[in-house]
């Protein structure tokens, strides 16, 4: 059966592809076409997951379980639900579009950044299907890898200082997740996330809570720092203005959200639910912060890191609110932000490649040259600040909303956040295409947007319009994995409110 | 016991020295101007033979011979495993490296096996004296290859720093033998822990182990013990680095698991402190030593002395679950140690052209094979999953929190943090963009013999990554014969 190994396959199709183009000689444009065509197919058999999904079951589903290693007891754990399929379907959309990203940025050393890059691919997908925390876990330390390398390789003239400052930042809260499950492993016996997911609800009264409080701060840290959430965000920007636009798009977000839902919020709710508060000063921050910078950054790349700092801060905000609408619109913003995001990123990429700058001062006036690129530009902007019928007003919305039902404060501090976050992309938008042409601008003729990145960003803009219309279809699979895990975080606050009252 | 002939106990030790004897006598014969290459084959020869008749050692029953001075048992076939293969790549490495006009080439090849005969001797020893023998022919033999380079100022003065060092620290290990011999009467190490335990004052044992911990201590270059490992590893060619770096350390460790959890299990109580702080004092001297380094072998130099206080952490463990782990590690570090100098080794040569970081911007467009097999030895020094640098930290740190540890633990993995950012900076700098410089044009086409180390030692890192399993049972099965009743009540 095709559905008991669809993960393995959609996980190890690019590794294999991988192996294929270090063999592959040199030649034109061969390794392109050939990793063009491993993402396609990678993205074809994500497809086969909505596809086949059970929609009203709640639990894992295509599971794969298969011993590995005998001692310590680790196994090929494979498993998906509502939360991480669109995860996945979305990482499998993104392949062939950052392929069609690099296609020209990439042009010395293709082997090396396609090997890399599929290589980084299977790191990604395994980390969104693995459910042995230690398969988890090699992914996640895998995925460094060749990100550093990449950056390294192909970044501007501070690439290297940027790979190194990245690896850092993400590798040394890896130890302590490290440290965090092994702790785990020597009182359960068991990476397996299921199987610890229960024996940590059943057996809560074994396990000191000062232990577990300092377990879940381990996961929690090494997680933020990779969405990042804001005092650990300090590796971004660097990375934003060195990275080739393919890794810039992959690097942010996903990650590290959908590891604090699967792991801070499945195995720790209690300690989630404690810590919500600062977890939510801290979003807010980081809304705000990130539009602020956002709104005097001129470097076009710097300026989307800081309005990513504030988008996913919706995100962080969004999860501790312990609500469905909450963790609905959550996943839903990760999605949409990832694919709106991208495809800012190739647009300023594409830009790059024209003018080669990066400085927002330089530009003025191009609507007149480039109407097609500037209606890209225009609908991606929207999506990004969450206008109605657009994908990124779904997520904005039921994320505000619910944190007005919960904090009404900090809902409203947030909101500001959507105005400044308005503010600033119009007149990013404004800056680069309306005005008087500057002196860049009149004294370069360049051509349109060409078939090759239509191709990638046509797509995209569909995406959003129909994500943003038909929201209902996805969220009724993101609406029954995440209703199992707000039930979880109330009932563990209610028994460690009824073991307080009872202590007392 | 008596069924097994006493020679087939030390049958891999007697085929290199055989081997290596026949080099010796065969070098004069060549003539002079003629390649020394048909010996280095030779030695590779002998080595996979002793290699195979190590394997073969597993069908007999374990036991001693020579009247109780060598055992054969699963944990000295698991360690004479590993030296072999340490020094095929040694050799391989040596091959290829090595210009026809490099000097004394014959006896350098005569020198890896004989010194190989003695590490071997040390893990399958059971009794003091027969250790100490196994120690001296090791270390005399690395400190002639040490000095290998007579014409540049820094290979003598490598040797004769480390022979005079080397000498202390050796004469501790006989002064703590003879004061065990004092308080208990025998050097056997089976024996000891039983007489121990019915002698009153076990003071002077206690003092005769430190002094054994100094000696090995030395050896492996575990702080505070450390100071000659940058000079030496400077100073000596990078494919004798690759040898000494490894192979003589895993033996030392070997005789520190047989000597501390067979012969003074109950003294544990004096000897775990002392590990705790040489494991905890050499994870941090020797990271942050490394984090300054410019010169490529100094770092690594300094990274040696970290990884043997990961090691040591497995020590303090207590535990069969410990001792599994420290073998673990010994293997998956001489795996990608021997790797990492193999690539500087063909890089730079038997002169070592390229000393610094920097010298190697760029390897990674110049020669891609090369730059791929370095950032993969150093992805694996940095412990990333799939590698077995990895699987080594990983068992080795869960044996540590098992018992307990948790401190210790920390210490270890922020250390392998700090680590990661001087493994990267090499890798960032072998594939940022080239600057215009000659210094990389003069490394060779890699050879047979090369890709053949390479090989073998890319395998060994990833299979110990991928499926450790067999390789952490056979290291369990080892540990079980050490872990002797004494040892069980000292684990907690």
């Amino acid at each position: 059966m095709l559905n008991d190994s669809i993960l393995s396959m959609i996980t190890f199709v690019p590794l294999a592809g991988a192996i294929v183009v270090a063999l592959l000689p040199r030649t034109g444009k061969l390794i392109q076409w050939f990793t063009l065509l491993v993402t396609l197919a990678t993205f074809g058999l994500t497809l086969h997951l909505p596809a086949y999904f059970q929609y009203g079951q709640a639990g894992f589903q295509f599971e794969e379980n298969r011993p590995w290693i005998a001692s310590p007891k680790i196994g090929y754990h494979l498993g998906i639900d509502g939360i991480s399929m669109w995860l996945v379907v979305l990482v499998g959309f993104l392949g062939p579009m950052a392929v069609l990203a690099s296609w020209k940025a990439i042009e010395t050393r293709t082997k090396e950044f396609y090997f890399l890059f599929l290589i980084q691919q299977t790191a990604m997908l395994g980390i969104f299907v693995a459910l042995d925390m230690f398969l988890y876990y090699g992914f996640w330390e895998l995925s460094l890898v060749p990100m550093a390398i990449l950056i390294a390789m192909f970044g501007r003239t501070r690439g290297p200082q940027a790979a190194i400052k990245f690896f850092l930042f993400t590798f040394i809260p890896s130890a302590m997740l490290l440290v965090g499950l092994l702790w785990l492993y020597a009182r359960t016996g068991t990476f397996d996330f299921v199987e610890t997911q229960q024996y940590l609800a059943q057996n809560a009264s074994l396990f000191a809570p000062q232990a577990l409080w300092w377990v879940s701060l381990a996961f929690l840290v090494a997680f933020a720092v990779k969405v990042p959430v804001f005092p650990l965000h300090g590796w971004l920007s660097d990375v934003f203005s060195e990275a080739p636009t393919a890794m810039a798009m992959v690097v942010a977000g996903k990650l590290g959200l959908y590891s604090i839902i699967r792991f801070n919020l499945g195995l720790f709710p209690a300690q989630s639910r404690e810590i919500a508060p600062l977890m939510i000063a801290l979003a807010v921050i980081g809304i705000l912060y990130g539009a602020l910078i956002a709104l005097v950054q001129p470097d076009l790349k710097r300026f989307l890191a800081f309005s990513t700092i504030g988008h996913l801060s919706f995100c962080t905000l969004g999860i501790f609110c312990f609500t469905v609408m909450g963790l609905n619109g959550t996943v839903f913003h990760i999605l949409n932000h990832e694919l709106s995001g991208a495809a800012m990123l190739i647009l300023f990429g594409i830009l790059y490649e024209r003018y080669g700058t990066y400085d927002m001062t330089q530009y003025g006036g191009m609507s007149a040259n480039l109407p097609n690129m500037a209606t890209l530009y225009v609908i991606t902007m929207l999506s990004l600040i969450g206008l109605p019928i657009l994908n990124g007003f779904v997520g904005e919305f039921l994320i505000l909303s619910s944190s007005f039902g919960v904090h009404p404060y900090w809902g409203a501090a947030a909101t500001i956040g959507v105005i400044l976050s308005a503010w600033y992309m119009l007149s990013m938008i404004q800056k680069l295409f309306y005005g008087p042409q500057s002196r860049l601008v009149a004294n370069k003729a360049v051509p349109d947007v060409v078939a090759r990145e239509g191709l990638a960003l046509v797509p995209a803009a569909i995406l959003m319009l129909v994500l943003g219309v038909a929201s209902p279809y996805w969220i009724r699979a993101i609406n029954g994995a995440v209703d199992g895990l707000v039930q979880n975080v109330a009932h563990a606050t209610s028994t460690l409110t009824t073991n307080v009252a009872e202590k007392r | 016991m008596t069924d097994v002939p006493q020679l087939y106990r030390i049958l891999p030790e007697v085929i290199l020295t055989i081997t290596g004897v026949i080099v010796m006598l065969a070098e004069p014969l060549l003539a002079k101007e003629s390649s020394r290459k048909p010996l280095g084959w030779l030695s590779v020869l002998g080595t996979l033979a002793a290699l195979v008749s190590s394997f073969w050692q597993l069908q007999l029953p374990a036991g001693t011979a020579f009247f109780g001075t060598v055992q054969t048992d699963a944990f000295s076939v698991f360690f004479h495993v590993v030296i072999a293969g340490i020094v095929l790549a040694t050799l391989l490495a040596t091959l290829d490296a090595a210009t026809p006009d490099t000097e004394g080439l014959g006896e350098l090849f005569a020198l890896i096996c004989l010194g190989a005969v003695g590490m071997m001797l040390m893990t399958s020893a059971v009794e003091l004296l027969l250790v100490f023998i196994g120690l001296e022919i090791s270390s005399i033999s690395t400190y002639i290859m040490a000095g290998f380079r007579r014409k540049s100022a820094k290979g003598p003065e490598a040797a004769l720093k480390y022979f005079l060092l080397g000498s202390f620290a050796t004469a501790f290990t006989l002064y703590g033998i003879a004061l065990i011999f004092g308080a208990t009467g025998t050097t056997d190490i089976g024996k000891i822990a039983g007489l121990l335990t019915t002698s009153q004052t076990p003071i002077l044992a206690t003092i005769g182990v430190a002094m054994i911990l100094i000696g090995l201590g030395f050896k492996v270059s575990a702080a505070p013990f450390q100071v000659w490992t940058p000079d030496v590893y400077e100073g000596a060619p990078a494919a004798v680095v690759a040898l000494m770096s490894t192979a003589p350390k895993a033996a030392a460790f070997a005789v520190l698991l047989r000597v501390l959890f067979v012969a003074f299990p109950a003294l544990h109580n004096h000897w775990q402190p002392l590990i705790w702080w040489m494991a905890a004092l050499s994870m941090t001297i020797g990271n942050l030593g490394a984090l300054r380094q410019q010169n490529v072998k100094r770092m690594l130099a300094y990274s040696s002395i970290a990884h043997a206080g990961y090691l040591l952490v497995a020590f303090t463990a207590l535990s069969p679950d410990g001792i599994a782990a420290a073998s673990f590690y010994t293997l998956s570090y001489a795996a990608m140690n021997v790797g990492i100098f193999v690539v500087l080794s063909h890089a730079g040569g038997m002169n070592d052209r390229l000393t610094l970081i920097q010298d190697y911007r760029g390897l990674a467009y110049r020669s891609p094979l090369l730059g791929a097999t370095m950032a993969f030895f150093l992805i694996s020094l940095i412990g990333i999953p799939f590698t077995g640098g990895f699987f080594g930290k990983f068992y080795v740190f869960a044996s540590a929190l098992h018992s307990g540890l948790v401190w210790l633990t920390i210490i270890g993995l922020v250390n392998s943090g700090i680590a990661a950012y001087y493994y990267l900076r090499v890798v960032a700098t072998a594939y940022s963009k080239p600057v215009h410089s000659d210094l990389l044009d003069g490394i060779p086409r890699a050879s047979v013999p090369l890709l053949f180390a390479l090989l073998l030692t890319v395998a060994a890192t990833l299979i110990l990554g991928i499926a450790p399993g067999r390789v952490l049972a056979l290291a369990k099965a080892g540990a079980n014969t050490l872990s002797l009743p004494g040892a069980t009540t000292a684990s907690k």
